[in-house]
């Protein structure tokens, strides 16, 4: 599994665009909202943690269709399935791999992003805290995705419309919490909420997302 | 004889053609009862005025419509267990008629809002978990839609309906947190029976609700036996061209 796993980190890494066009986009989608709302530093100040979120959150779910269907191509999924590891570790490895390439670099950059958008200071650490602690949940659900639609093709205008009502609940208790921390407020219910969501998550999903995969596969 | 029977395509045929006739006479009396009864025999209500008479259109089909995504949940479940092929097309031809149920509780909802609260549209709990509930039923029919391999389409769109209710009951919970609500609390409530609609309104709305759930069965037994005689058409044709 760890050899799977390095396996991952090494193709995302030198296929190129693995790390780079998710933080891209973040960044991107930061620069623009200036120009669609104004620069009046105060509004932005009030909407910095929500858009940060949505901002992570559409970029990890950009890279969503590579995430299975380079493996579904060249059939190492098919290897993986007969493999004498279970599909749901695979899975899950699967999306610890997608959270190490593309959530840890996002969580790491909000920061830099927070300061074009004016976020309070006391803002800075709960952004980071809870994405952290979101992102897997978004990694994970995004397997799920991946898995029910790899069998088709041009599937990923699909897998936005599939993954995006599942993403309602972790965007609404991570931003809450960012928000709360901004605001100076106790972000600690959201933050644990959050928290059992992404750890239901990590726990439930890599078993939908092999059931999924498996008829996919058959 | 067990309710598996039913199961059997052709025996599920036979009875939902008996049934239908029935049925549909039955749901469009109910329905026209009820609306009629509720728009024209009705008073109006002492600070809504005429506008509470919406209630026999948006409270029917708002229980529709979460009934509908409940029968999907246990459809799918039955697909997955007993792979029964009628229960899996039962779902697919229940989608359509729940997300159509979610528009017009939407519709009717945001008409009626205008006068009463003054907006068309708030970001109220209730009203956002219905229409994150109107993009699930979105997704799902176009992950049908999406694969042309029947079986499969059936087994990931079971495995859909299942996460998707979780994720659906989790948004409704998570929605409740994040904003306090405008919407008032159920005027029929089940469980405490205590209720907070006269008389006046409440029989007939009953029958509204009678109405739209024999509606909402007539439909789904139609729509349930066109996919099962276009399964077999194509099979036909499918050997049609076999044999040629």
């Amino acid at each position: 599994m760890i050899a799977l796993l390095l396996r991952d980190l090494r193709l995302a890494l030198r296929a190129g665009g693995g790390f780079g066009l998710g933080l891209a986009f973040f960044l991107i989608l930061t620069v623009l909202v200036p120009f669609s709302v104004g620069p009046q530093s105060t509004l932005l100040g009030t909407i910095a943690p929500g858009i940060l979120w949505l901002g992570a959150l559409l970029a990890c779910l950009l890279s969503l269709d590579r995430l299975l269907a380079l493996d579904f191509e060249d059939g190492s999924l098919d290897v993986l399935a007969t493999a004498p590891i279970p599909l749901e570790g695979a899975l899950a490895v699967k999306g610890l791999a997608h959270w190490i390439t593309t959530g840890l670099p996002l969580v790491v950059a909000a920061p830099a992003l927070g300061v074009l958008l004016n976020l309070p200071g006391a803002g800075y650490g709960w952004l980071v805290v809870s994405l952290l602690l979101g992102t897997p949940a978004l990694s994970m659900i995004g397997v799920f995705g991946a898995a029910l639609t790899v069998g088709i093709k041009r599937g990923g205008l699909l897998l936005s419309l599939l993954v995006l009502p599942l993403y309602v609940p972790t965007l609404i208790f991570g931003a809450e919490a960012a928000r709360r921390g901004a605001a100076g407020l106790d972000p600690a219910t959201p933050l644990l909420m959050l928290t059992g969501l992404s750890l239901g998550c990590i726990a439930l999903l890599p078993f939908a997302a092999s059931a999924a995969l498996r008829m996919n596969l058959r | 004889m067990s309710l598996w029977e039913y199961a059997n395509p052709v025996k599920f045929l036979r009875l939902s053609e008996r049934v239908l006739p029935a049925l549909w006479v039955f749901a469009g009396l109910c329905v026209a009862t009820g609306l009629i009864w509720g728009f024209f025999a009705t008073p109006d209500d002492y600070r809504q005025g005429s506008t509470v008479k919406i209630i026999f259109l948006h409270v029917p089909s708002a229980l529709m419509a979460i009934n509908a995504w409940f029968m999907m949940l246990v459809t799918s479940l039955i697909w997955l267990i007993r792979r029964h092929h009628v229960s899996a097309l039962a779902a697919k031809a229940a989608a359509p008629v729940g997300a159509v149920m979610t528009v017009i509780a939407l519709a009717t909802g945001a008409l009626w809002g205008q006068p009463m609260w003054g907006t068309w549209w708030a970001w109220d709990p209730r009203l956002t978990s219905f229409l994150i509930l109107f993009l699930f039923y979105l997704g799902y029919i176009a992950l049908w839609e999406a694969i042309e391999d029947p079986d499969t389409a059936a087994d990931l769109t079971s495995v859909l309906c299942l996460v998707g209710s979780v994720f659906a009951v989790l948004s409704r919970y998570a929605v409740h947190f994040w904003n306090q609500g405008l919407h008032q609390g159920t005027s029929v409530p089940v469980a405490t029976g205590a209720r907070t609609v006269s008389d006046v309104f409440f029989i007939p709305l009953v029958i509204c609700m009678i109405g739209f759930g024999m509606l909402f069965v007539a439909l789904v037994l139609y729509r349930t036996g066109t996919e099962i005689r276009l399964r077999r058409t194509r099979a036909l044709l499918a050997r049609g061209a076999r044999g040629a």
